[in-house]
């Protein structure tokens, strides 16, 4: 594959970017539901 | 911090994770296929393969920036001002920048092979880093502090603005002379000139990304609903407190 560096870094930018985005949204929904009630989480 | 009630934790509901494994299933295959499966083009080879995920985050972008405008207008016509418009609104500039960040920089890797520099003051180039600078303000305004309602009365003014730098970006390169290519699959004619696989790819590309879009929506607007839950909760203890200490 000819460019393969630059190929892979916008893979490895672009997917890296979205599951790091991912972890931290789901993490951050875990640890403030426990600070929040459940009347408060319409979506529960 | 709240003693209420707590049985349920996370924002994730059957829903999301629907779109969620969508995304995983349509990424997938751009991943593979991208790097793997799709052929080389005829004039730019291999450095075509950007383009599966150049062009999908570059639609994302486009889509959370007109989201975000139309979420405004919702609150801002609304007779109740619902702050749920204002939070889709937020969550959907969040990853729109985000999503405007990772196309400028594919695209500056891309231009570096096609063009022989990262970066040159092309219109397209240029007008898509302005409309990155503004929404980078727009999420600066979102923070400066205040009620719900304040925040949302001033950044929606500005959403409303900013959405009118998206058919200038998008209509540049038909304006003015610009080094970037003109527009493949949408071009005005109809005529898709790509090989079935390559255009495969690049539609699973623009599907994951939109579906995972529609995932990180949902869970930062219900994010930001707890966040202001919150707020609300401690302003709330706050008043009582000095209230008690005024009576005593």
């Amino acid at each position: 594959m000819n460019h393969a560096g630059f190929i892979i870094a916008v893979y490895g930018i672009t997917f890296g970017v979205i599951i790091g985005l991912v972890v931290y949204t789901i993490r951050q929904g875990r640890n403030l539901s426990r600070t929040v009630a459940d009347k408060d989480k319409p979506w529960t | 911090m709240n003693t209420e009630t707590q049985t349920f934790t996370g924002v994730g509901t059957p829903a999301t994770r629907l779109y969620g494994l969508m995304a995983i299933v349509a990424l997938g295959w751009v991943l593979l296929g991208g790097l793997f499966f799709t052929p080389e083009d005829a004039v730019q080879g291999d450095a075509v393969r950007i383009m599966y995920v150049h062009v999908p985050t570059a639609w994302i972008a486009y889509l959370a920036f007109i989201v975000t405008g139309v979420a405004s207008a919702c609150w801002m016509i609304g007779k109740k001002h619902s702050i749920g418009f204002d939070r889709v609104a937020g969550a959907s500039a969040e990853v729109g920048v985000l999503f405007m960040a990772m196309t400028l920089l594919s695209g500056s890797l891309w231009g570096r092979i096609t063009w022989g520099t990262f970066w040159v003051w092309d219109p397209r180039l240029t007008t898509t880093a302005f409309l990155f600078v503004t929404y980078i303000g727009y999420l600066a305004v979102r923070g400066l502090g205040g009620t719900a309602h304040q925040r949302a009365r001033r950044s929606s003014v500005i959403a409303l603005l900013a959405v009118l730098e998206i058919p200038l970006v998008h209509f540049s390169v038909v304006m003015w002379r610009s080094l970037h290519q003109r527009a493949t699959v949408l071009s005005p004619d109809g005529d898709i000139k790509m090989d079935g696989i390559m255009l495969f790819t690049l539609l699973c590309g623009v599907f994951g990304f939109s579906v995972l879009f529609a995932w990180l929506v949902s869970h930062r607007q219900r994010i930001m609903a707890m966040k202001d839950a919150r707020q609300t909760t401690a302003i709330d203890v706050a008043v009582t407190e000095r209230l008690k200490e005024a009576q005593s």
